[in-house]
């Protein structure tokens, strides 16, 4: 029977039933090449599940991930391939899309058991920040490069300048965020800052990459892979892990946000204003039902914007949300990256971060937070398309 | 001989700017090697855009015509970069990127570099001419538009 309008809906209709992630690299220093990562991760996430790889029957990744699906599918054995999903843009605003594409196929009734991964290999491909070897260029990059403005803390930083200048942000907002993810990683042995610790005064003191970010505001890059497993609601229960149900995705950007060069017209924001209140519609919550939040760290300046456009606070009220306290587990307001995110456990594109938010509903987090029952992940954040979703426990549905 | 590195605000060895192989942006690229900035205005609606476009955003004419306006503006966001990610940049030091607003057409925004000393503060709503800066001599030849603080 036809679903009316108001039933179309990711809510609850399916769960992860299995994470995986291979250990994480500083970047270049990967023995594995990317694809041999990814195989890894898959494995780890069904062998997580209790699940027979072969039974995997659809891809979804983003970033135009070069592990590819029908490449997957034969390497791996799978009985069929029903799904091959790619999300358009790069860098880590499709974290969340990747899985939000992978769930509509489960709900639309392509596939069955679909694996979302990310591998990354930096080694192997080269860097994202350095440029060289450029030698003409032409599009968007032809009104930045020539001018200097070329990595991606040079084509961030004037969108958090013009931020902290509308709404009066300060540097220590983006330092608490910093600090966050640094003290979360502390306790998380697989990040590849466990035992590196970070405070105020080596913040302060840490060298601008471009004002206004110093260098601990940018993230890291990183070998790995991490991956995840979907299967539909009815199925949650066949696995040997607690399920973690999606109760929403939203994907985009709002009006003209692809205007290049810089000019959105909405251009001190994270691209959110219009994905998070289709976020919470879907999930059936709102902002202080959500316990535990992994907000994709590119530049801490985006967090600030995500955290607002998500409406934890208001902008003008960031200096004094924002502060440590107020951001760790366990009993923080808001605990914030609690694995140590981009910024301290691995730059896995975000995929880490889907990952944490998995680890927060089943109650296995190093940094677990009292309130977990909703977990958010906000995907990258001043890029377009950007996404979100929300996980929930099966006492949320 | 006249050697564009010397006068040049970044030195030589960083990106060439050239038009897409469709052609879309080429007459801006050649609009500012004879000291003009050209932006798309649209011959039906009005309306501006920029970065080019093969349509009017606002009322979908292909009538988008590529209008000479004044190089003023003032300055929408800025940053300063300290850490070189091109190895043209390696020993240069510091520089400034701005973000420049154009009333005179529509508000559409600009990067540039901002000329003067690096380490200057720098306010945004302030108000920057611009100023052509030409490499004749690079192939293929370019030019790029750069931005100077001025009174009001």
């Amino acid at each position: 029977m036809a679903r009316a309008p108001s039933e179309r809906t990711l809510r609850g209709r399916v769960a992860v039933i299995g994470i995986g992630e291979t250990e994480y690299y500083r970047h270049g220093a990967s023995p594995d090449p990317e694809f041999k990562l990814a195989l890894k991760a898959i494995l780890a996430a069904c062998n997580d599940a209790g699940l027979d790889p072969r039974e995997i029957d659809g891809f979804s990744s983003y970033s135009d991930d070069r592990s590819e699906a029908s490449r997957l599918a034969a390497a791996l054995g799978t009985h069929r391939l029903r799904t091959a999903t790619m999300q358009w843009g790069g860098g880590g605003g499709g974290c969340c899309a990747a899985v939000a594409n992978a769930a509509a196929s489960i709900v639309a009734g392509l596939a069955d058991c679909v694996v979302v991964f990310r591998s990354l290999a930096q080694g192997q491909y080269g860097r994202f920040g350095q440029t060289d070897g450029i030698t003409t260029i032409s599009g968007e990059r032809a009104y930045l490069m020539p001018y200097g403005v070329l990595a991606p803390p040079q084509r961030f930083a004037m969108r958090v300048q013009r931020y902290m200048h509308e709404h009066g942000v300060k540097q220590e907002a983006m330092q608490a965020i910093a600090l966050a993810s640094y003290h979360h990683a502390q306790s998380n042995p697989r990040a590849v800052m466990f035992g590196k610790p970070l405070d105020a005064a080596k913040y302060d003191s840490s060298r601008w990459i471009t004002e206004p970010f110093h260098l601990y505001d940018c993230c890291m890059e990183n070998d790995g892979a991490a991956a995840l497993i979907l299967v539909p609601e009815e199925r949650a229960g066949e696995f040997r892990n607690k399920p973690a149900y999606l109760l929403g995705a939203a994907v985009g950007a709002g009006y003209r946000s692809g205007a290049i060069p810089h000019n959105s017209p909405r251009y001190a924001s994270a691209s959110f204003e219009a994905l998070a209140p289709a976020l919470y519609s879907m999930a059936k919550v709102g902002p202080s039902d959500v316990g535990v939040v992994q907000s994709y760290e590119n530049f801490t300046g985006g967090v600030v914007m995500a955290l607002a456009e998500h409406g934890f606070f208001k902008p003008e009220e960031a200096n004094e949300y924002l502060t440590l306290d107020n951001l760790i587990a366990p009993a923080g307001r808001l605990p914030l990256n609690t694995s140590g995110g981009n910024l301290a456990e691995c730059y896995m594109h975000g995929f880490e971060l889907v990952i944490e938010a998995v680890r927060q509903i089943r109650g296995q987090s190093v940094n677990q937070a009292i309130r977990s029952d909703v977990a958010l992940v906000i995907g990258g954040p001043m890029v377009t398309p950007a996404s979100n979703l929300l996980l929930g426990s099966g006492a949320t549905l | 001989m006249n050697d564009a590195s010397r006068v040049a605000y970044l030195p030589s060895g960083l990106p060439i700017p050239v038009p897409e192989p469709d052609g879309l942006s080429a007459p801006y690229w050649a609009g500012l090697q004879q000291n003009r900035l050209l932006v798309q205005r649209c011959a039906q609606c009005g309306s501006w855009q920029f970065g080019p476009e093969w349509l009017c955003h606002g009322c979908h004419s292909f009538e988008v015509q590529w209008t000479a306006v004044e190089p003023r503006g003032r300055i929408f966001s800025w940053e300063r970069v300290w850490s070189p990610s091109h190895k043209a940049l390696r020993d240069h030091g510091p520089y400034l990127a701005v973000l420049v607003e154009l009333p005179d057409a529509g508000n559409v925004r600009m990067v540039g570099n901002l000329l003067g000393d690096p380490l200057q503060a720098v306010t945004i709503g302030a108000f920057v001419e611009g100023e052509f800066e030409h490499h004749p001599e690079s192939r293929p030849p370019y030019s790029l538009l750069h931005w100077r603080p001025t009174a009001a």
